[in-house]
Formats: C-alpha cells, sequence, structure tokens
C-alpha cells in the first residue's frame, strides 16, 4: 500500500474525483461531523440574504475529500505535512478532482520521504485548493 | 466543558470520514485495522477539524432556551448602553470570516482511545486589498496537540480572513 521510492519520478502525478456534483446533504453531514455550523454552509435562506448565490462548502470540507487521494496514494498514517490554500469556493453541484504531482524524492535524517504538489480543480478546471504534502515512503 | 480535552473517539471518526467521502476501512473497522501500519483505527488527516466540537464556544449555535433568553437580554443591554453612548445602534462589519489557509504537520497519527490536548498561539496579523472583495484582514493561529503522554501529535496552523463584501467565486 506504501510507496516505493523506485516508483516515484518527478512530475508523476496521481488524481482521483473525490466529490461528484456535492451535494447539499454531504455539506450537512460535514458540519455534524465537524462542529462547523456556519450558517453560509447550513442556511440557504441566511446565506442568500448575506449576498452568496447560495450555502457553499466548508473550505475544510474541500481539504477533507483532498485528504483521501493523498492517504489513497501514501497510504495510511504516511502523511507528515499537509497544508494549502482555499483558493475558490465549492458550490453545491461541483465535481472535485484532487491531483498530487511528485517534487522531490528525498531522505531526511535516515527517513525516505517525496514532497508532492497538491491541487484540487473543481469541473471547470479551477482550482479551489492549492498545496503541498510531504510522506514518509519506503526505501 | 472548558479544558476537557479532544477524544478522538470511533464513531465521532466513523462520521468525519463519512462526511468527506472516505470509506477506507481504517476509519471504522478495528478488525481491519489492526492489521495495518498504524495498528489500530487512526482519523482521517484533517480531523483535527472536529476539535471544534470540544470547545466551550464552538462554531455551533447554542440550543438551550434558557441560555438563548439570557444571551438575548444581554444583547439587548449592551445595545442600549451603546446606543446611549454614542446616539446611535452599533454597526457590525459588512462581510464574514472566511478560512483562507490551513497547514497541518503530523507527528504521529491521531489514534482512537487518545485524549489530545492543546496549546494555541495567536500569531501575527496583516492586511491585503483584495480586488473582489475589499480590504482583507488576515490572522493566524498556530495550535500544538499533544496526547496523554505529552508527545506531539499534530502541530496545526490556521489563517483565517474577514472581507469587507462577500466574495462569490
Amino acid at each position: 500500500m506504501a510507496l516505493q521510492r523506485s516508483d516515484l519520478k518527478e512530475g508523476v502525478q496521481f488524481e482521483q474525483v473525490v466529490v461528484e456534483n456535492l451535494s447539499r446533504i454531504q455539506i450537512v453531514m460535514y458540519s455534524g461531523a465537524s462542529g462547523d455550523y456556519n450558517f453560509l454552509h447550513n442556511d440557504e435562506v441566511a446565506a442568500t440574504a448575506a449576498g452568496y448565490p447560495s450555502v457553499f462548502a466548508h473550505g475544510m470540507l474541500t481539504m477533507g475529500v483532498t485528504s483521501r487521494m493523498l492517504t489513497d496514494t501514501v497510504g495510511d498514517g504516511r502523511l507528515t505535512k499537509f497544508g494549502g490554500r482555499f483558493t475558490s469556493q465549492v458550490w453545491p453541484g461541483d465535481t472535485l478532482t484532487a491531483k498530487a504531482t511528485v517534487g522531490a524524492v528525498r531522505e531526511e535524517d535516515g527517513v525516505h520521504l517525496v514532497d508532492l504538489v497538491v491541487s484540487t480543480v473543481n469541473q471547470k478546471d479551477v482550482e479551489v485548493f492549492g498545496g503541498y504534502a510531504t510522506a514518509r515512503i519506503d526505501p | 466543558m472548558a479544558d476537557q480535552g479532544f477524544p478522538i473517539e470511533a464513531s465521532h471518526v466513523m462520521m468525519f470520514a463519512r462526511s468527506i467521502g472516505d470509506s477506507n476501512p481504517i476509519y471504522y473497522d478495528a478488525e481491519y485495522a489492526a492489521t495495518t501500519e498504524p495498528g489500530t483505527i487512526i482519523a482521517p488527516p484533517t480531523f483535527e477539524r472536529a476539535s471544534s466540537q470540544f470547545r466551550e464556544h464552538g462554531l455551533r449555535p447554542d440550543n438551550d432556551p434558557k441560555r438563548q433568553a439570557e444571551r438575548r437580554e444581554a444583547a439587548a443591554k449592551a445595545a442600549a448602553e451603546a446606543a446611549g453612548e454614542s446616539g446611535a445602534a452599533p454597526r457590525g462589519p459588512g462581510g464574514s470570516g472566511l478560512h483562507a489557509e490551513q497547514h497541518y504537520e503530523y507527528h504521529q497519527p491521531m489514534r482512537v482511545g487518545e485524549v489530545l490536548t492543546s496549546t494555541t498561539t495567536p500569531g501575527k496579523r496583516w492586511e491585503k486589498e483584495g480586488r473582489r472583495a475589499g480590504k482583507l484582514v488576515f490572522s493566524d493561529t498556530v495550535t500544538e496537540w499533544r496526547n496523554q503522554q505529552g508527545e506531539l501529535v499534530i502541530t496545526a496552523r490556521g489563517v483565517s480572513v474577514r472581507t469587507e463584501r462577500p466574495v462569490e467565486s
């Protein structure tokens, strides 16, 4: 399941559809599980009154679905770093594809690591989350 | 409920994994998890966000009618006092607070059964002129989570931004 150093070449890309046609129900599920009940994600009437076209997803829901592509790629418990910016909003109906591109493959204090450039895009190919991850790999 | 820590609980992890559409059995099946490298049920990488459930002033409405009434009275009193001082009702900011960035460093997995405690350091505050949302005010916080043995589990740095106007794209 974990990545082997020999499998990894700079520029190799992994990608996965992590949300298809985002439902308001999934946004509600994330609110309930995460405890983030901000009205902008949960109350369409109030979100509209505040000037938004509808409710929209929590940034952390986007980061959460993106993490699934990463753990499916690098294995469980292998991430050492994961971060980034929420670059565009995610709306009900969106389909998200999370991508990881291999950067450096390196060794630090005897631990083999891979650096990944992470980008999650919507169905219009607009980036909604852009960041990075580092994971332990097998030698 | 201050300082009760962040318990990593099995059903909470299961619900969180469902909400991000991740059906990996390591998040709910103890027998399967025992065969994996971590050896036990662990939480998905962004589960730290769910610590909001255990904060006294988390990101949730308070549905207790008694406390709601108390807060309404306190708010009405504060508004009346503010109006008395300035001759006008106070106005809130036009935009809203949004999450701009999130960064995690993982020192070890978050394992079911652990109770994590945190130390939070408020960080910097800076401003930027945005094209879409007017003036943007950023601020960051760094939170270190440790297990009961005092070992560092996860370091989280969050950046939030307050906007002048709603952002629509």
